[in-house]
This record gives structure tokens, C-alpha cells and sequence, in this order.
């Protein structure tokens, strides 16, 4: 083993320690161990990484193609009708391959991009790395993990080749029209393929959630309390018992929907009578309602699976580019705890609509507006945290500030749509489209992109191109509000969600010229990401190389690795931690990690 | 324009940011990192001062052009809707304080505490009375917006006035059908086993006498300062019946009957005379996805006076008739047949 060990009280000034020359652990490996079934947690994160932007490439194009639709609906585009072939006669999108466009962009952008790509990243990455462990508790489990979502991908991408088409009924796949084969063509096998790809990748993430579950509880170094925990990884923690909690339940409710579809069992179905083959279905007692209940008892807390990593590495980013302590850590995880529990009460909200008992709908509205409590509170304290700091733009912190920016005005719309009285006007409308991709989609991805730009040297050991990341970063913003913004005007005129041509609608065709406009921002932005796509790949391989360990003057314990760290982490022993990560212009010092002692003369504060 | 050409100069101008980029990051090099840091620091956190201001003028022309295109400017056509126009302004100015108040926060802190020479970050890891202020102030805002909401919710979906109408409606793929009690104000019993698409699409129990007179129209009729019960149901899949204009709206799903009231306030007439928009007619939205045609599930409501409302009711012909012709009192005098709509119409399947 090496020489130099990282024993506590030497590693006060981590940029000291060089590990780049020391080689550890080199148990040979092949090509096929390293980089495919690695059960290093830093490849599989960059394997989820590069998946995930794979997957937002072809979500994002999904959107674009749709957009289209939405923007021209009188044009017709000849190139259109040379890639996708029946699915656009003459260049324009049909009504049912534009239903599955739009099924398959939320199934995807939720589950593989947003979920799989932003928690399955980090979580892995920062997980092991942040809290001192060699690895996960299972190093296999999480490879297999991967290999899952791999497979669930590998089973919706080839939904969209076959006959009859990919499943078209919404990301929510409601039955009775996912769970009648005569309903729509797109109800046929593309809804059997989704079903056992959504099934696959909640295997996936059961498997990568209990990991990062037992990881947290029980992997941390000497020194490593709960509270000393940088909010990245609180973060992760609660999101990882979300995703392990509610799954299951989604789970049963897609096992009873393919019970219904093709056993005959009546679940969700009951007088039904299919107008396309004139026949009454024998199926009678089932609830479509019960289906709702199951979806939504992981469709709620989905998007906070979705949005605490995001949370917790803006918290995370914004504290150490304002060289400042995240104001209120306490108060930081108590709102991440209450968020966690709450979003198991609040799922009902989305069902307002459905004649469900009025008592129970207001006890919903209760609970629901109650967690715009614990949201504002982390939104005042990352305001108090920039308050009097020293801030660095770096392109992590801007989209960082944007992720502030976009979770307030995407949360505040929540208060109107958590309302059941007005969520009667405004469900299923464009208001809750621009609610939703303004506070789960964009401030998401806002989260994403501040962490790949922040972890990016740690991955890779090289530097993102800086400029490039500006010009996305204001690029994107701007374009994100232009695109959903207005979008909640066309919401408060009840103008509906999924449809594929408004011109025939007395009460909506004023917007002609809105849609248009919005089409033109969104291929711009999605221009914008493909920049994005293009400086990371290019800087995997030619970016600027890292010169220190540390280069953000960070305080926690992945910046205490040796730039292109080998399986285990450290070379020599795992550093101890003697304070919490938050220690940023304490006692006028500028920053001091987590590995240093308390010094005699310290200030007690925290 | 060609695609081929709009790919190729968005290439082009993706190579010429690029070689910018690129050559910032060499100028940044050779200038050092230090200074370069510092000059772009300056230009990011001007550009949020920027971004602040352009953002506030854009929302503000945004709502000047787009507010008056929204339904809010015409006001509820139902006088329920008004409660719940009056609880969107109330949530908007909460919300908009709140909005105004953390966006300004965020921007300016960002520009005025940018990174200086010689400026120490101040140490600040919590202050339990500005915690504590913070949780109770949302706390209390949002109980006043949920007891007000929670008041409005429970009259909406509480019972109806006992003078209320009852109409049902009846969703399939891709169409609305609507249905009367007729003169004896009951509405016949059905079960969708008894669906026949020749003659009988809602699938009427003919043996239940209440079905004699039921009718349906192929428009809903309403009628002015009337409350209307709406009996909403579907034959395959779930719809939604989506009224904008009077801000409600309710599923219909198979197996289980929902219901919605409302009071409408102005007749079509009226509208197309308020808006100056002589084609206006009241929509009802499929607010729920059914399939491929759903953005083209369209139904139409016609608000009118009781006089005229009875009107059109008397030219209607009971759906018992199409499932029976040879009982139609009208089939045995050719000449009065005219302007009845025999419900078979009225169950219209947009071709896919």
C-alpha cells in the first residue's frame, strides 16, 4: 500500500496531497470491468450520467417534434414524413403518433432523466465520496441497478418501432384507455412494453435506493454524524426512502393494470362499452379510480424524488460560491424531513376532479398547501444565504440561483393548483403545464446541470468549458421563462392539455400566434442543451486539465481525493471528520474542510 | 427554408461560439485565473441585474398583451365562477407579494454581493428568530387562502338548490350526448349492456316508464339564472367535462357517476353581444386524454331564456321513438317531421 496515509490532523490543507502519482487497488482490470460492469460507484454515476443525457437528447427532440405540431398546426414539414415515415403522412405529425410523442416525453424525462439521470448520478457520485466510504454497501446491487434502468431503456426504446406504435395515453397511463387494447392503437402492445420497461426501472431503483439507504445509515467515517452530513446527502437520503417507499406501490398498481389488460380481471374496468367494436365488456366492480390512487401514491412523490438532489446541491453549490455557511442547516433538514412526510399525504390533489368525496379533497388541500411551509423556508434561508456573501459566478452557482429562481415561481403556482377550488378551473389546463415543467422539469434540470458543473473536475479530473456553460445558463433561463411563462395565461382561459390542434376551438385559437412563438423558443433552447452535450463530451477528452484536488475551495471530503481517484477512493486511510461542511469565512477564515480539527480558539458557533 | 440548411448554419454558429469559448478559456489562461474570474464575475452579476429587470418589464408586457385573451377578462359566465374568480386574485396578490418580494431578493443580493477584493463573507449559520418568523408568516397566509378556498369548495360541490334542472351528459369516444328527463323530470334507468349504436346509445331501459319522454338534444340547453345539475357519466374510457367559461369542471368515468352544478348567468346571446364576437358559443373541453381524437371532442352549450328554452324542448322527439318507430304518434303523418334531432345523430363518432 501507499506511503503517505492520510492520518487525521495532516490533511489540514488537502491541496497539499498530490495523489495523482500513487496508483491503488490496481487489480488489473479489463476494458469490460472498468467501464461497463464497473461496480465503482463513480462509473456507474457516469454511466447514469451519460444515459441520462442520451435520454434527454431523444425526450427533448420528442418535445421539439410535438411543439411542432403545436406551433404549425397548418404546415406541414416533408422532412418529417422521410425520418418517421407513417407516423407523418405528408409531413405532418398524425393525432396518435403526436399522443405518443407526448406520452413518451413525460415517461421519459420523469423516470430515466430526471430520476434515474439526476439521483441515480449524484447520489452514487457524492453518496460514498461525501460521507467517506470506499463504496456503496453493495457494490453489486448498484451495478445491477444500472444494468436494470439499462434494460428498462433498452425495452420502452423499442416500443417505438413496433406496428401498432408506442403507448399514447398520457405518462399516467389512466386506464380504462391503457387497459383496453380496442381503445386506442396505441393501447395495444406499446402499453405491455411500457408496463415491463417502468416495472424494470422501478427494480432499478429499488435496488439503488436501498443501497443509498443502508450506505448513509451505516458506511460514514469516523466523525461522520448525521448532522455534520453535507444537504446533498441528507438530500439524497430522502429521496432515496421516497423512491423505496412508494415504487412498490406504483408496482402493483402497473401489475393489476396488465392483470386487467390481459388476464380478464376487472380491477379498474367497469361498463364498459367500446364504440370502435360495438361491445359491451364483460368486465363489471372495478374502479378507474383506484388506478389513480396507486399512480399518484408515487406519481406525488416522484417529483420530490425528483426535486430534493436538486435542493440539496443547490444548497450545497450556493454555500460555497457565496464562501459562506448554508444559513439555518437545522432548519434546511427539518423542511427536507417535513417535505419527505408530506409528500406521502398529498397525492390526492391531483385527483380533485375525479368526484372524489369533497371532505377528502379538502383535506388535501390542507395538507398540500402545508408543504408550501417547508418550501419557503428553504427558499428564505438560500436567500439568506447569498445575503452578505462573497459569491463566485461559476457556471455551477448560476444555475444554482436560476434552480432558486425557477423553484419560486414554479412553487407559487402550486398554491394556486393545491387549492381545489381553483384547481377546478385550472386542472388539466396549461397552467398546470407551465407550473409543473417550470418547478419539477426546469428546476430540475437547473439542479442537474449546477451539479454536473460543480462535480464535473471530480468525474472527469478536467474543467468544463467556462464560457460555454455562461452562454447556456442565460441562454436556457431565459428561454425556460419565455416557453412557460405565457403558458399560464393560456391556462387561465382553460385551454387544455394535450391537445394536438386547437384551430377548431372558438374558446382557445387566439393563442395562434403564442404557440407559435413558443415552438421557435423551444428548438432554440433545445438548441442550447445540445451545446450543453457537446462541451461535455468535448471536455471529457480535451477539456482543460485539473491542476489542484480542491478547486473550489470546498469543504467537504470528495475534494480530499486525489483528482481521478481509482475504486476505493483514497489511497491511504479514510480521512476523519471533525465538523460539519458548512465552515465557509468562520472567524474570517475563508474556508476550512471538514478534515481539519477544531482548533483551541475557535468560535463555538455550531 | 431547406432543414438542411437551417441545421447547417445552426452548426455554423455552434462552431463559432465554440471557437469563442475556446478562446476565452486561452485568453484566460494567459491572463491568469484570478483576473479572469474576476472579470467574468462582474459580467455575470451585472447580466442578473439585467436579467431582473428585463424580467420584471417582460412579465409586465406579457400580462398587458395576453391578460385581456384570457376568459378572466370576460368575468364568469356562472355566479359560482365568480368565487372562484375572486379566490384566484386573492391567491395571485399573496402570491405575487411573495413572487416580487424573493425574486428581487435573489437577483440583487446575487449583484451587490458579488466576489470583491478584500470583502469577507459574514458568517451566519442560523438566527432562530428569522426562522421562526418565516415559517409562521407562510403558515398564516396559507390558512386564510385555504379556510377562504375551503368555504368556496364545499358550496361548489355541495348539493344544489332544490330548483336545480338536471341534465346528463354522457361521454364516449370522441363525443358528448345529452340527455332530459322530458316532461315527468325523471331520468330513465340505462345500463350500458342495453347499448345499441343503431338506436339506443345511451343504453336506455325501456321497460322503466321514466325513459318515455327522456330526450337529447345534440346541444345542451341551458337556461339563464337557472342552476343546473349536471349528471356526468362515460361509456369507455375517462373524460372530463371541461366548462371554462364557467370555471368548472368534473370527470366522467365508467362505472361511476359524477355530478357538477352551476348557475349560468348570461345566455350565448347575450355573450355574443358582450364580446362583440357574433359566432360565440359556449365549449365544453374533454379535459381528460381518451384517445387520439380528444382534442377534438367538442360540445356545445346553449344558455337561453326559460321561453326559449321551452321552445326547443317542444320540438324534440323522445329517444323512444328512434328505438320504436312504429310507436311515433308523428310516423303516421308525414308531415310533421321537420326539425327534430334523432338522438342517433347526436352520438357521433369522429372517424379516426
Amino acid at each position: 500500500m501507499e506511503t503517505t496515509l492520510n492520518m487525521p490532523g495532516t490533511v489540514a490543507l488537502p491541496d497539499v496531497h498530490h495523489g495523482e502519482e500513487h496508483e491503488h487497488h490496481h487489480h488489473h482490470e479489463s476494458f469490460i470491468s472498468k467501464y461497463i460492469f464497473s461496480q465503482d460507484h463513480k462509473t456507474i454515476s457516469k454511466q447514469f450520467l451519460i444515459t441520462g443525457i442520451i435520454w434527454a437528447i431523444i425526450g427533448g427532440l420528442f418535445s421539439v417534434l410535438f411543439r411542432l405540431q403545436l406551433g404549425y398546426p397548418d404546415s406541414t414539414f416533408p422532412w418529417l414524413e422521410d425520418i418517421l415515415g407513417r407516423w407523418a403522412p405528408g409531413g405532418k405529425l398524425s393525432a396518435e403518433f403526436y399522443y405518443a410523442l407526448v406520452t413518451m416525453h413525460g415517461t421519459v424525462l420523469v423516470f430515466f432523466v430526471l430520476t434515474a439521470g439526476l439521483s441515480g448520478t449524484f447520489s452514487n457520485l457524492l453518496i460514498p465520496l461525501q460521507i467517506g466510504a470506499r463504496d456503496m454497501a453493495s457494490p453489486l446491487l448498484n451495478m445491477l441497478s444500472y444494468w436494470f434502468f439499462f434494460a428498462a431503456g433498452v425495452v420502452m426504446l423499442s416500443s417505438l418501432f413496433i406496428q401498432t406504435g408506442p403507448f399514447s395515453g398520457g405518462w399516467t397511463a389512466y386506464p380504462p384507455l391503457s387497459a383496453l387494447h380496442d381503445a386506442s392503437p396505441g393501447s395495444k402492445l406499446g402499453v405491455d412494453l411500457w408496463i415491463t420497461s417502468m416495472a424494470l426501472f422501478v427494480v432499478s431503483s429499488l435496488l439503488g435506493g436501498l443501497n443509498y439507504i443502508v450506505t448513509v445509515l451505516n458506511m460514514r467515517t469516523k466523525g461522520m454524524t448525521m448532522t455534520r452530513l453535507p444537504l446533498t446527502i441528507w438530500a439524497f437520503f430522502f429521496t432515496a426512502v421516497l423512491g423505496v417507499l412508494s415504487f412498490p406501490v406504483l408496482f402493483s398498481g402497473f401489475i393489476l393494470l396488465l392483470f386487467d389488460r390481459n388476464l380478464g380481471t376487472s380491477f379498474y374496468l367497469s361498463d364498459i362499452f367500446i364504440q370502435s367494436t360495438e361491445r359491451a365488456l364483460p368486465n363489471e366492480g372495478g374502479s378507474a379510480i383506484l388506478y389513480q390512487h396507486l399512480f399518484w401514491f408515487l406519481g406525488h412523490p416522484e417529483v420530490y424524488i425528483i426535486l430534493l438532489p436538486a435542493m440539496g446541491m443547490a444548497s450545497e453549490i450556493l454555500s460555497t460560491n457565496s464562501r459562506k455557511p448554508i444559513f439555518g442547516y437545522m432548519a434546511m433538514i427539518g423542511s427536507l424531513f417535513a417535505i419527505t412526510i408530506l409528500a406521502f399525504l398529498v397525492w390526492a390533489h391531483h385527483m380533485f376532479v375525479t368526484g372524489l368525496n369533497p371532505f377528502l379533497g379538502a383535506v388535501f388541500v390542507l395538507l398540500t398547501l402545508l408543504i408550501a411551509v417547508p418550501s419557503a423556508i428553504k427558499v428564505f434561508n438560500w436567500l439568506t444565504t447569498l445575503w452578505r456573501g462573497n459569491i463566485r459566478f461559476t457556471p455551477a452557482m448560476l444555475f444554482a440561483i436560476g434552480f432558486v429562481s425557477l423553484f419560486i415561481s414554479g412553487g407559487l403556482t402550486g398554491i394556486f393548483l393545491g387549492n381545489s377550488a381553483l384547481d377546478i378551473h385550472l386542472h388539466d389546463t396549461y397552467f398546470v403545464i407551465a407550473h409543473f415543467h417550470i418547478v419539477m422539469g426546469v428546476a430540475s434540470f437547473f439542479g442537474m446541470y449546477a451539479g454536473v458543473y460543480h462535480w464535473f473536475p471530480k468525474m472527469f479530473g478536467r474543467q468544463l468549458n467556462n464560457t460555454l456553460g455562461y452562454v447556456h445558463f442565460w441562454g436556457t433561463i431565459v428561454c425556460a421563462y419565455c416557453i412557460f411563462w405565457p403558458m399560464h395565461y393560456e391556462g387561465l382561459s382553460g385551454m387544455p392539455r394535450r391537445y394536438y390542434d386547437f384551430s377548431q376551438w372558438k374558446t382557445f385559437n387566439q393563442f395562434g400566434e403564442l404557440n407559435k412563438f413558443i415552438t421557435i423558443v423551444s428548438i432554440l433552447s433545445f438548441a442550447l442543451q445540445i451545446l450543453f452535450v457537446f462541451n461535455f463530451f468535448y471536455s471529457i477528452f480535451k477539456g482543460r486539465k485539473l491542476q489542484t484536488k480542491n478547486p473550489w475551495n470546498s469543504n467537504t471530503l470528495e475534494w480530499t481525493t486525489p483528482i481521478n481517484a481509482g475504486h476505493g477512493n483514497w489511497p491511504g486511510e479514510i480521512p476523519e471528520v471533525h465538523r460539519w461542511a458548512y465552515d465557509y469565512g468562520k472567524d474570517g477564515v475563508d474556508h476550512i474542510p471538514q478534515t481539519v480539527p477544531v482548533g483551541a480558539h475557535e468560535s463555538k458557533d455550531h | 427554408m431547406n432543414i438542411w440548411m437551417l441545421l447547417g448554419i445552426i452548426a455554423m454558429i455552434f462552431l463559432v461560439i465554440f471557437q469563442i469559448a475556446k478562446a476565452s478559456e486561452y485568453v484566460g489562461v494567459l491572463k491568469g485565473e484570478k483576473k479572469s474570474r474576476e472579470q467574468s464575475n462582474k459580467i455575470n452579476a451585472f447580466l442578473m441585474i439585467v436579467f431582473l429587470v428585463l424580467g420584471l418589464a417582460g412579465a409586465w408586457w406579457c400580462n398587458e398583451v395576453l391578460a385581456p385573451e384570457t376568459l378572466f377578462a370576460q368575468g364568469s359566465a356562472s355566479k359560482e365562477g365568480e368565487q372562484i374568480d375572486f379566490m384566484f386574485m386573492l391567491t395571485l396578490l399573496a402570491t405575487g407579494i411573495i413572487f416580487l418580494a424573493t425574486q428581487i431578493c435573489l437577483f440583487v443580493f446575487s449583484y451587490m454581493y458579488q466576489e470583491k477584493e478584500g470583502r469577507k463573507a459574514f458568517y451566519l449559520p442560523h438566527n432562530n428568530k428569522l426562522e421562526i418568523i418565516w415559517t409562521i408568516v407562510p403558515a398564516i397566509v396559507l390558512s386564510v387562502l385555504v379556510v377562504i378556498g375551503l368555504r368556496h369548495w364545499f358550496k361548489i360541490t355541495g348539493d344544489p338548490p332544490e330548483n336545480a334542472m338536471v341534465v346528463e351528459i354522457t361521454g364516449q369516444q370522441f363525443g358528448w350526448t345529452y340527455r332530459y328527463p322530458g316532461p315527468d323530470g325523471e331520468l330513465g334507468k340505462k345500463s350500458y349492456k342495453l347499448i345499441n349504436i343503431q338506436n339506443n346509445g345511451l343504453g336506455q331501459d325501456w321497460k322503466d316508464k321514466a325513459n318515455a319522454d327522456d330526450v337529447s338534444p345534440s346541444k345542451m340547453y341551458l337556461i339563464k339564472d337557472k342552476p343546473v345539475k349536471l349528471v356526468i357519466g362515460s361509456k369507455d374510457v375517462i373524460h372530463d367535462v371541461g366548462l371554462p367559461h364557467f370555471r368548472l369542471k368534473m370527470d366522467a368515468v365508467p362505472g361511476i357517476p359524477t355530478t357538477l352544478w352551476f348557475t349560468p348567468k348570461w345566455t350565448t346571446k347575450e355573450m355574443q353581444i358582450k364580446l362583440n364576437k357574433p359566432d360565440f358559443e359556449y365549449e365544453i373541453v374533454c379535459d381528460q386524454l381518451c384517445g387520439a381524437s380528444h382534442y377534438a371532442m367538442r360540445g356545445i352549450i346553449e344558455v337561453v331564456t326559460q321561453q326559449e328554452y321551452d321552445v326547443a324542448m317542444a320540438k324534440l322527439k323522445p329517444n323512444y321513438y328512434a328505438a320504436f318507430p312504429d310507436k311515433d304518434p308523428a310516423a303516421s303523418q308525414p308531415a310533421a317531421k321537420a326539425d327534430t334531432t334523432a338522438p342517433k345523430t347526436v352520438a357521433m363518432v369522429t372517424k379516426r
